[in-house]
């Protein structure tokens, strides 16, 4: 029951972490490996906004968000647009970029001292005799309910289809009269947003420190690959995978072996199909 | 049948002439123009320590070395084979702890240690990179990326190889001379070897690897093979550096794996001009330095190297090595007037 | 026909995920002779190249090389056997001089235990023996055409290039997928005397094609494609004369036109 219940919040936590990353590369086909840097500044300004501006939680909550995703737009802007296309630019500067922001971090003073984020609803509950807090009921409702919206948002919405279109076929996409490059950066944005979102959700349940992003990176990179590229419905369910087959060796190995599951998912995924479990791609590819 | 043949090569050989410019040395100065800048490198690398003798940079310009090993492997790799591997780190791990062990272990001397590493070490980086070798481009770069920090954690947490606390206890070289001729000349062997390597026919191939796989399928060659042989030569260039490396610091430990090395290469390769060979190098003289100077401003250097890095890429320079090349070319045409 | 096939066909099928690009397509390729094959687009003539060069793997069914399968071999195991393929998008070392191109395939152990086109069983100098070959493809060897960067080659020359690549490996059957689209009337005028002094030279070739006046004055027998299954084959007056060929593929007024000029 422990694993169930503990399993299924850590696999909402991974998509959480997952869904910006795998959004930005589903429609500009752009690895934004700045993705887990975004995550942890994202904390860090709702933690300054909070106790050095002295803003209310959810105004704090709600400037995090825009300013993450402003700086996502001009990362895209003014970085990543001029590499487009060029998939390894691509990965060093989006990489540097991420160096740069987790570092600048780790600089300008944030760390030694613990950082924490208040959580949105205290106390706890017992669901079949396990104690969970409402916080992290909270995370599973709120990743449940944001996903709903954005498979509404993807189907129903003028920006959402472009995003679609775009994913599906950029340049046919163009030919509709879609700006590409107005829509890469709303997916920027957004996708930044979202690490924004998966920040304020999942930071309260720990403390902010700068090596998070790392692992965030690698964790979305993992759900992504083994869910394959582009699909989101593999990506939740790699998301699932990777959350049990976690909190499996969490519980039966040691919290030593957490990480390395998601790096042997990585690793195994790329070598047995690369595709992952729902892309389509590489049979396509092969079409000489 | 004689007649047609030479009048095969005289025609060849007059439009190859000028084609694959192909110099006739007409002087002592057209001479000199073309080897002194290779003349420049080697004096200048065999000369920097008694430029710097202090003990300080005596240490600095082995590392400098070091890391030009692992600029160099990862040039090679990503421009002549295709190959863009953003796990350096990895390299330099296996072999520094392939020495270490082969040091403490079974006392094997420094000197010996270090080339049976590199080789030993290679076999093991190629037969642990052989499955991701038929991946393309973005998912190759991830899974290297992946590898170091997989290493990493496995030594962590299966506690091998001296766990957290690394191996100590490992022989330092004969002397401090003699650490830095070895590594200064392993580098030039290493830069003149690949120049060469790049240009033989198998150079083409790999080269022709990079361009387009499926037409080398199509010539009836394995490209696995290939590309196999050539992150034996990249990664053997990676874990000789860091062979060095452990016997330079007496220490083998995680921080091998971490990912300075991965990353201050690829920087350097950027800054000092891809796919030239010696750019990297020079790319290495200028950051490792400057990263010891900037050693009290703990992680800004990082942020400083990363935006640098950005800025060269975003703005698609040809890197130093490129320009100054370009600059020496027109300086030879110079004329007053 | 008493010898035996060069190249035998069974019952292939490919899917690629639901969609099935080929149905159990069976056909023999004999020694000597040029087998067309046309078809509208997307009715599996690429991908038969494909799989008999290894480059998809087939879903079911089996091809025999002089007997022996070589279904599911890698394309280099293939193309080492002496089955070349040309690509339809071309696929030269765009960053190479044209020469050095085939300085890769003569790497191969095929080309040094052949030595390459006309090489007689030893590998001379790499350099010059792609030259050689491309003086034999139609390159003019006393002009600096075989030495610019293929990046700079007009499409003519790149589909020699092409070809050349096959040639260097001493190939006993070329698939040539659309080596006659995209080039001009005398472009494709020049190339015919080519494919005709292949077959004399003792190559079988396969050629996909489009151009369909050019192929049926080189090609023996023709086989015509449509949705993955192999509709017919015959001559190329019968392969004319069909009915359904003039209807799935032509519309019957084009096909009236094709006759007339062919």
């Amino acid at each position: 029951m422990d694993i169930l219940v503990y399993g299924t919040i850590n696999s909402v936590a991974l998509a959480l972490y997952a869904l910006g990353f795998a959004l930005v590369y589903g429609v500009s086909r752009l690895p934004n490996f700045a993705h887990g840097a975004l995550y942890v500044l994202s904390g860090f300004i709702t933690w300054s906004a909070l106790n050095t501006l002295g803003l209310p939680y959810p105004l704090a909550i709600l400037l995090a968000l825009l300013a993450t995703a402003v700086i996502g737009a001009v990362i895209y802007q003014f970085v990543l647009i001029r590499v487009r296309g060029m998939e390894i630019s691509e990965i060093i500067a989006s990489y540097a970029i991420a160096l740069a922001i987790l570092e600048g971090i780790r600089y300008v003073g944030f760390r030694g001292m613990t950082y924490t984020l208040p959580v949105f609803l205290e106390g706890r509950t017992t669901i079949g005799g396990v104690m969970v807090d409402y916080h992290r009921l909270l995370v599973v409702a709120i990743g449940a309910a944001l996903f709903a919206g954005l498979w509404a948002f993807t189907r129903f919405t003028r920006v959402g289809l472009a995003l679609r279109g775009m994913a599906q076929d950029e340049r046919a996409a163009m030919m509709l009269g879609i700006d590409s490059d107005l829509m890469a950066v709303v997916a920027m944005a957004l996708g930044s947003a979202l690490a924004a979102l998966a920040a304020i959700l999942l930071l309260p349940l720990g403390n902010i420190v700068v090596e998070s992003g790392y692992n965030v990176l690698i964790l979305a990179i993992a759900v992504c690959i083994v869910g394959g590229i582009g699909s989101w419905f593999g990506a939740v369910i790699a998301a699932f995978i990777i959350g049990f087959a976690q909190i499996l060796t969490v519980v039966y190995l040691g919290t030593h072996f957490q990480m390395m599951v998601a790096l042997l998912a990585i690793i195994l995924t790329l070598i047995l199909k690369p595709s992952g479990l729902f892309g389509q791609q590489k049979e396509l590819e092969e079409r000489v | 049948m004689a007649v047609a043949q030479r009048r095969r090569e005289r025609i060849d050989r007059g439009i190859k002439v000028r084609t694959d410019g192909f110099y006739a040395l007409m002087s002592w100065r057209e001479l000199g123009y073309l080897t002194l800048p290779r003349f420049l490198l080697i004096a200048g690398l065999l000369a920097l320590p008694f430029l710097m003798p202090s003990m300080y940079w005596q240490r600095v310009i082995s590392i400098v070395c070091i890391y030009a090993f692992l600029a160099l492997s990862f040039d090679f790799l990503a421009h002549f084979v295709g190959l863009v591997s953003l796990g350096g780190a990895f390299f330099v791990g296996i072999g520094g702890y392939m020495s270490a062990v082969l040091n403490t272990e079974l006392g094997l001397a420094p000197m010996l240690a270090i080339p049976a590493a590199t080789l030993l070490g290679a076999g093991v980086c190629t037969l642990l990179l052989l499955p991701c070798l038929p991946l393309r481009g973005v998912y190759f770069a991830i899974v290297t990326l992946m590898y170091p920090l997989f290493a990493a954690r496995t030594i962590e947490a299966l506690d091998i190889l001296g766990g957290t606390d690394g191996i100590m206890g490992i022989d330092s070289f004969p002397g401090p001379w003699i650490e830095q001729y070895f590594v200064i000349g392993m580098l030039l062997l290493a830069i003149f070897g690949l120049r060469r390597l790049v240009n033989t026919d198998f150079g083409l191939v790999l080269q022709a690897v990079k361009d387009n796989d499926q037409a080398v399928r199509a010539s009836a060659m394995n490209v696995t093979r290939f590309k196999a042989i050539a992150v034996f030569i990249g990664s053997a260039m990676g874990c000789l550096g860091g062979a060095c490396l452990v016997h330079i610091y007496m220490w083998a430990g995680i921080s091998q794996f971490a990912l300075d090395f991965s990353v201050l290469p690829i920087a350097a390769t950027v800054i000092g001009g891809a796919g030239t060979l010696v750019g990297p190098v020079l790319g290495c003289l200028i950051l490792v330095p400057a990263s010891e100077m900037l050693r009290e401003f703990g992680t800004l250097r990082i942020v400083f190297y990363s935006l640098i890095l950005v800025g060269f890429i975003v703005f698609r320079s040809d890197g130093l090595m490129v320009w100054a090349r370009r600059k020496y070319h027109q300086f030879e045409r110079w004329t007053e007037i | 026909m008493t010898a035996p096939p060069l190249l035998e066909v069974r019952e292939v099928t490919k899917t690629f995920g639901g969609v099935i690009a080929l149905n159990r397509v069976s056909f023999d390729l004999h020694e000597g002779e040029i087998l067309g094959i046309i078809g509208p687009n997307g009715s599996g003539k690429t991908t038969v190249v494909n799989c008999i060069t290894g480059f998809v793997k087939v879903s079911s069914g089996t091809v025999l090389y002089r007997g022996k399968s070589i279904t599911g071999k890698p394309p280099h195991k293939i193309a080492d056997l002496g089955i070349t393929r040309t690509f339809q998008i071309m696929r030269p070392y765009y960053s190479l001089p044209a020469y050095k191109n085939l300085v890769i395939p003569l790497f191969s152990g095929r080309a040094r235990r052949t030595g390459g086109w006309r090489g007689g069983g030893r590998l001379g100098d790499r350099h010059t023996v792609g030259i050689d070959i491309l003086e034999d493809i139609g390159f003019e060897r006393d002009s600096y055409v075989p030495y610019k960067t293929t990046a700079t080659l007009p499409t003519g020359y790149l589909k020699r290039l092409e070809l050349a690549r096959c040639l260097a490996l001493k190939p006993e059957v070329i698939l040539c997928d659309e080596i006659f689209s995209g080039l001009s009337m005398s472009e494709i005028a020049s190339m015919v005397p080519l494919i005709e002094r292949l077959q004399m030279d003792g190559v079988t070739l396969i050629m996909i094609e489009h151009r369909l006046r050019e192929l049926f004055r080189v090609a023996d027998r023709v086989m015509v494609f449509n949705f993955g299954e192999k509709l017919l084959e015959g001559t190329a007056d019968e392969v004319m004369a069909d009915e359904r060929v003039r209807d799935a593929y032509f519309g019957s007024e084009a096909a009236d036109e094709v006759m007339r000029h062919a």
